[in-house]
């Protein structure tokens, strides 16, 4: 009962949330309505008992992708109102698409025989947690697409870099490969010399 | 009790939310990438009620896999917006036409 009560709290925020994020119209505030979107997402995750990917969505989205949004809606200085053209003319278009596809999907799915699926029991009870249910998993079976989700991570990472990385051009900054690499001879030239024979120490 | 219907259905409603994210907000690309983040939610709600229902951790291990695609996928994203706001001082889709598509 607690958690019928709870999951329907916890759909309203999300559904209102979800709203707020494609209606408001500051991009800043779209923003921190999908950081509630995910952190409510992931309190419906954890009772569904799902509690790792809960935290991880807390982690990953609400720690690092949304403030990476929100960073870039910052830095960018865009005029919130230069955005909302259209906004009416695509409104009744977008509602009627919306609707008409969550009629078809909810028929299409069937809700009412769902409805007699009640969940069954914890599967993860038997390995001790839902994390070590996850990690056995992740570790044998799908120990493969793992290294290769790294790869990609790591590939992003370096083509987000050499995406904004840009050359100044008339701008003196030190270089400290080339100082490093510097050789003695670049620096110093040892100049021979004539000695003038004693004169100079007499005078 | 919770069934597997309450988070099949509440996963349809997110996804069409979305849907019409993108038609309606279709000037601003950051809000295009948002409700792209919304659908992929709504994606990984189903996965992780389908792995509960079942008993099977690959859906899980899928989300997994989808959350750091995600992740991915947006800094990538917000990368190039941050080099065309620089080249071309805007962000309206609308005005970005130089290649006559």
């Amino acid at each position: 009962m607690t958690q019928q009560v709870l999951f329907y709290f916890f759909a309203t925020v999300l559904v209102a949330a979800a709203l707020a994020v494609i209606t408001v119209r500051n991009s800043v505030h779209a923003a921190l309505s999908l950081v509630l979107t995910f952190f409510t997402a992931a309190g419906i995750w954890i009772l569904a008992e799902a509690e790792f990917l809960g935290l991880a969505l807390i982690v990953v989205y609400v720690g690092a992708v949304m403030v990476l949004f929100l960073f870039v809606v910052m830095m960018l200085d865009i005029k919130p109102e230069s955005m909302r053209e259209g906004f009416i003319r695509f409104l009744p278009v977008g509602v009627i698409v919306a609707l008409v596809m969550l009629a078809e999907m909810l028929s299409l799915i069937g809700v009412k025989a769902l409805q007699a699926q009640a969940l069954p029991e914890n599967p993860a009870l038997a390995a001790g947690s839902n994390t070590a249910w996850l990690g056995k998993a992740l570790y044998t079976e799908f120990l493969l697409p793992f290294e290769i989700a790294a790869l990609i991570l790591t590939v992003a990472l370096i083509a987000a870099v050499a995406l904004t990385l840009r050359k100044r051009s008339g701008v003196r900054t030190q270089k400290p490969g080339e100082q490093v690499l510097v050789q003695r001879n670049e620096r110093l030239r040892v100049v021979k010399m004539a000695s003038e024979g004693g004169k100079g120490e007499s005078a | 009790m919770i069934s597997l219907a309450h988070f099949i259905v509440l996963g349809t409603i997110l996804f069409c939310i979305s849907v019409a994210g993108i038609f309606i907000n279709r000037k601003n690309v950051i809000v295009l990438l948002m409700s792209i983040e919304l659908m992929l939610l709504a994606v990984n709600m189903n996965f992780v009620a389908f792995s509960r229902y079942l008993g099977d951790p690959a859906g899980q291990v899928f989300v997994f896999f989808i959350l750091t695609v995600a992740a991915a996928e947006t800094a990538i994203g917000l990368a190039i917006l941050v080099v065309l706001f620089r080249n071309r001082s805007t962000i309206n889709v609308a005005e970005i036409d130089s290649m006559k598509g």
